[in-house]
């Protein structure tokens, strides 16, 4: 066994080709004769991995060094990579088009999930700008939240709770996308534009269109990319000045 | 040969990302900002172009969907390294204000949706 163990160390980005192959397979398996296709095998896919990152904690399954491959395979580097690639079947005059809708539903993304964090954390108690802020920043995405808590000076517990709710709102945004894409109308690449620059958060953006609909996922990834940093340019300077003359 | 499709795609990928850190710089951020929308960009326009002039081949749009189609298995790779375990265990706070935001966020994509859609038919 320990030769086995020594082999796939070595060689952790190859065997977690080989893991995200299985899983895909049992997932269409399940998804096609439990669900009759009704739950497509990506969003399957998706979920599982979502649980099987419970068995490690900061970095998911890839805590376990049997798997330590994964974070490769799953890391920014080819998730990004991979993204622009998708871009080759995208409709360019479609982008144009939707361009200014693009541009409202960044700044109103950003918007909306800082001040409706923000009141929430309100009505659970918080009072201090700093925290409120910095909770309101977590609202956009879990990147946002511990620059902007950083920036302001915000304690450590709040920092973490702004991570947390950043990543409740990637893995909501991927279970829900599928589930609620048709009432929302998000069926079409303009629409998808929008999606990805309200929700922001590109994991969950693309991980979301994905199980929707794979065409969609370069339209969201392509508003999606520019919202986390608009949410860190806003949230420290704007929005934290906003609710210092309010509270 | 693929590789030239590859090398597009990596050439785009870095001079997206570069264009997007130095706009990081210069609102001062040190974060990359839309690096890989830039990129997307590029690989559009590049693509289309030499599409036209007959240089790229049918090998190298195959570099090109291998890498694209890779997409969904890196996805599920990367939920299966997220830090599932502290979204959760933070208790109600970040699943309740995560979850209500998110939902927000889908609920306003048909009003936005619609206020771009009329500019367009106008």
């Amino acid at each position: 066994m320990e030769v086995v163990y020594q082999l796939i160390e070595k060689n952790g980005l190859i065997f977690a080709f080989l893991v995200v192959g299985i899983l895909m397979y049992l997932s269409n398996l399940v998804s096609t004769h439990l669900f009759k296709k009704k739950i497509p095998g990506v969003a399957l896919a998706v979920f599982s991995g979502l649980l099987l990152a419970l068995l490690g904690s900061k970095k998911g399954i890839a805590d376990i060094p049997l798997f330590a491959g994964m974070a490769l395979l799953g890391g920014s580097m080819l998730r990004d990579f991979s993204v622009v690639a998708t871009a080759m079947g995208a409709d360019l005059s479609k982008i144009k088009q939707a361009g200014w809708a693009g541009i409202v539903s960044l700044f109103s993304g950003v918007f909306f999930s800082f001040f409706v964090g923000v009141l929430l954390a309100f009505f659970l108690g918080y009072r201090d700008v700093e925290s409120l802020t910095t909770i309101g920043a977590g609202a956009c995405t879990y990147i946002v939240g511990p620059i902007t808590g950083s920036a302001v000076g915000a304690s450590s517990d709040v920092i973490a709770i702004s991570i947390a709710i950043g990543v409740v709102k990637t893995i909501v945004a991927t279970i829900g996308t599928p589930l609620i894409a048709k009432k929302i109308g998000l069926d079409n690449p303009h629409s998808a534009l929008v999606f990805g620059g309200l929700i922001g958060t590109t994991s969950g953006v693309t991980a979301g269109l994905a199980a929707t609909d794979p065409k969609l996922v370069p339209y969201g990834a392509f508003t999606s990319t520019f919202y986390t940093g608009l949410g860190c340019l806003l949230c420290p300077s704007v929005f934290y000045f906003a609710l210092r003359a309010f509270v | 040969m693929k590789i030239y499709g590859v090398a597009l795609l990596a050439f785009c990928f870095l001079f997206g990302k570069l264009l997007g850190n130095y706009l990081g710089v210069w609102i001062g951020l040190k974060s990359d900002v839309g690096g890989v929308g830039f990129a997307m960009f590029f690989l559009m326009i590049s693509y289309s172009y030499f599409k036209k002039k007959g240089i790229v081949k049918e090998l190298t749009t195959q570099g090109i969907v291998f890498w694209s189609s890779m997409y969904i298995p890196i996805i599920v790779a990367m939920a299966a390294t997220q830090n599932v375990k502290a979204a959760v265990s933070q208790g109600p706070i970040a699943v309740v204000i995560g979850v209500l935001v998110t939902l927000t966020g889908f609920l306003l994509v048909p009003l936005i949706s619609k206020i771009g859609q009329t500019k367009n038919e106008k």
